[in-house]
């Protein structure tokens, strides 16, 4: 595909004027919604995202229910007006999957043999999308699931990272989703540095995958001082009254 | 009283290790670690390292009176929504009325109020219920709100303190439950003037000196009512 | 679905028998209410309305596509809303049912038969181009009166919206132009009382709703009763009376938040 723009021009700046290493702005705020147990909203950059969980509560319907532990349902969903070209309501393929790989991350940090039988609804809604999606829905998820005291063994965290001409870069902003060669979404538990989402889509050798993998791990721990900052926030607002 | 360090603590936080500490509610251990699972406030004065949640949904303890309210009459008994993770069980045998069986609807029904107590856990975290005990009844009259079950331990105050300084200023009943549902009775203007000061309990629960102002408040308004 | 304690319905009314609800408004008073305009930076128009504590998120998007047969120099509107689970423990996922349905169509009819948006401004090229508006309602949170909110966001949201014509080739910018809104007010009858905006807990009690749209000049321009009680003639007139009042006040306060 012929490209008539430099994705990073010749002293190393990207599209949005950020350097090979740099993160686009994330701005979160934890505890916003009244109904939900728990919930947060995430800026990444121009992406705005609310999560939001309910739970744990009776998994419904009766046959989903595990006598064991609780069950993640973690939905993934894109309003209609969050993209250029509005989008049908509705989950479609795409949000399907979404959802499947984030519900299986989260399961791996939530504490679920504490409630058998149960559900921790996880609900994702993507307001206004700009690359990097389903990374700052998890993000925002992990924020909402300590907003709603879920026990978890950790917080989760997502980052991408991705190959732009011909350079291994941190977290792909748009143009350079479209336009570049590789992007890697990778979720971890920060504590430990589990991998508990990992997908990718493109072309990258086995060095440049390993760079990018250590980039988005990095970038995940930045993503996560955030979160915590932001959990603590809510609270230190009301000693703060004092 | 500042003497107490109100550290709030999140979900991974490493708290200390089980050389020197016994892990206690909301921690994990991991490599000899004590772990915290929760968002909450750290309680590390005796040996045992504690968490208590700040948020969270109620998770029933045997011994915990609580108000339900009746979702389903069954033939053996109810189903009652206590804020759990699942529905309890309240069986006929668990009431003080003599039923006839199939006859469970004439005396609880969908929408019923009761004030029970939590009698039975099993393995499997099923919850069952009982009103065989002092006080326990089905609820008429008066209202009932919902608080965050984690603030019920300061509403209730040390031995009851708080609730105790409330009703030495209003002309009221409360009947705090542990799983955050209140029942205050009262006329309808000590009923509104208990609530705000429970909503006003909830949202300061975690600061300093909260009881004096509580006090001042209370003794403001019953001096503006006379 | 959550119940509501028949302690809780009986509070309300004996409360409501003494002039008063529950969070100390009169019958006839709204919550507070906000309105953040251009929140979305991907949607043409966007607003964000809170009413107490209900959230309601519209998102304007629009394309070039081709009119309906009967219509052939008329711009398309259509109007959708998601009562998404985020915003609620009782809402489900899956397809729109009956609720969001008949909100969507409320909203859309409040739009449409007030001429809000003018249509026939929006051809491109008779029986074969025209611009598509697509509503897009998202609730965020539930705590009673969504027609209110969403009809708010909805008006808000295509007051600050701009046509996007750059991107479809066919010339510049432009803002879409609007006439004056009809604001919609909405309230709910229990046991023998009328009150206004309903509390999430006054919305479950209720035995009949009736929204009322009204314009600047104090004409009634859309109407729709919900729920399977009933309205006397008489109380159907205050809710008139009680909306004309309120919804002045609103369409001042919309006015003021989009600068138009």
């Amino acid at each position: 595909m012929e490209l008539d723009i430099k994705l990073i021009d010749d002293n190393g700046k990207r599209l949005d004027g950020r350097s090979a290493e740099e993160l686009r702005k994330i701005k979160i705020e934890a505890g916003v919604l009244h109904r939900a147990d728990g919930s947060c909203y995430l800026e990444w950059g121009g992406n705005k995202v609310l999560a939001a969980v309910y739970g744990p509560r009776e998994a419904i319907p009766r046959h989903t229910q595990n006598p064991l532990r609780a069950i993640v349902n973690a939905r993934y969903n894109m309003a209609a007006f969050s993209v250029e070209d509005r989008k049908r309501p509705g989950p479609d393929r795409r949000s399907r999957e979404i959802s499947k790989v984030i519900s299986e991350a989260l399961e791996k940090v939530v504490l679920t043999e504490h409630f058998p039988r149960s559900a921790i609804d996880v609900n994702i809604e993507v307001l206004d999308a700009e690359a990097g999606t389903r990374c700052a829905g998890l993000t925002a998820a992990g924020v909402a699931l300590a907003d709603a005291g879920i026990p978890m063994k950790d917080i989760p965290v997502a980052c991408a990272a991705g190959k732009i001409a011909g350079q291994v870069v941190l977290d792909l902003g748009k143009d350079e989703d479209n336009f570049g060669d590789a992007d890697l979404p990778v979720a971890i538990s920060p504590r430990t540095n589990e991998i508990l989402l990992l997908q990718m889509d493109g072309h990258l050798t086995v060095e440049e995958f390993n760079k990018a993998l250590d980039l988005a791990i990095k970038g995940c721990h930045a993503a996560s001082e955030i979160q915590k900052k932001a959990i603590l926030d809510k609270y230190q607002s009301i000693e703060g009254a004092e | 009283m500042p003497n107490e360090e109100r550290k709030i603590v999140l979900p991974s936080q490493i708290l200390g290790d089980i050389k020197s500490n016994k892990a206690g509610r909301g921690t994990f251990i991991e490599n000899g670690k004590i772990i915290s699972e929760k968002l909450g406030i750290l309680n590390a004065n005796s040996n045992f390292i504690n968490v208590t949640p700040l948020e969270g949904r109620y998770e029933p303890t045997v011994g915990d009176f609580i108000i339900g309210v009746v979702e389903e009459a069954l033939s053996a008994g109810w189903l009652v929504d206590i804020n759990a993770p699942s529905p309890a069980f309240l069986h006929v045998n668990e009431v003080p009325w003599d039923i006839e069986f199939g006859d469970t609807e004439k005396y609880l029904n969908r929408g019923d109020s009761i004030m029970a107590k939590v009698s039975q856990i099993d393995e499997l975290k099923k919850f069952q219920i009982t009103l065989k005990d002092r006080n326990l009844y089905k609820i008429k009259g008066g209202h009932i709100i919902e608080v965050e079950p984690s603030r019920v331990p300061r509403i209730i105050g040390k031995k009851g303190s708080m609730i105790a300084l409330i009703k030495k200023y209003i002309r009221c009943r409360i009947f705090v439950g542990q799983n955050g549902k209140i029942w205050v009775d009262g006329d309808t203007e000590s009923i509104e003037r208990v609530l705000q000061t429970i909503y006003k309990i909830e949202s300061e629960a975690i600061t300093f000196g909260l009881t004096n102002r509580i006090e001042e408040l209370l003794k403001k308004d019953a001096k503006d009512v006379r | 679905m959550s119940i509501v304690p028949s302690i809780k319905r009986d509070y309300i009314s004996k409360l409501a028998e003494q002039g008063k609800r529950v969070d100390g408004r009169r019958f006839d008073e709204y919550r507070k209410i906000e309105i953040e305009t251009n929140v979305v930076n991907k949607a043409e128009g966007s607003a964000r309305v809170k009413i107490g504590n209900t959230q309601v998120l519209t998102g304007i998007k629009m394309a070039v596509g081709e009119p309906y047969s009967d219509s052939p120099e008329s711009g398309v509107l259509t109007t959708a809303a998601e009562l998404i689970p985020l915003a609620s423990p009782d809402f489900e996922a899956g397809p729109p049912r009956e609720n969001a349905i008949e909100l969507a169509r409320v909203v859309d009819r409040g739009v449409r038969e007030s001429e809000v948006v003018e249509l026939d401004k929006l051809c491109l090229e008779p029986g074969e181009k025209v611009w598509v508006v697509f509503i897009d309602i998202h609730i965020l949170d539930y705590d009673g009166n969504l027609f209110d909110a969403a009809s708010l966001a909805s008006l808000a949201a295509l007051s600050t919206t701009t046509v996007p014509a750059t991107r479809f080739e066919v010339g510049e910018d432009y803002p879409l132009s609007l006439k004056e809104p009809p604001i919609s007010c909405t309230s709910v009858k229990f046991d023998n009382f009328v009150v206004i905006d309903p509390s999430l807990d006054e919305a479950e009690i209720a035995d009949a709703r009736l929204t009322v749209a009204t314009d600047k000049n104090g004409d009634i321009r859309a109407m729709q009763k919900g729920l399977n009680g009933s309205f006397t003639k008489e109380e159907i007139q205050k809710v008139i009376k009680v909306s004309l009042d309120n919804g002045r006040e609103i369409r001042k306060q919309l006015s003021e938040s989009t600068g138009k």
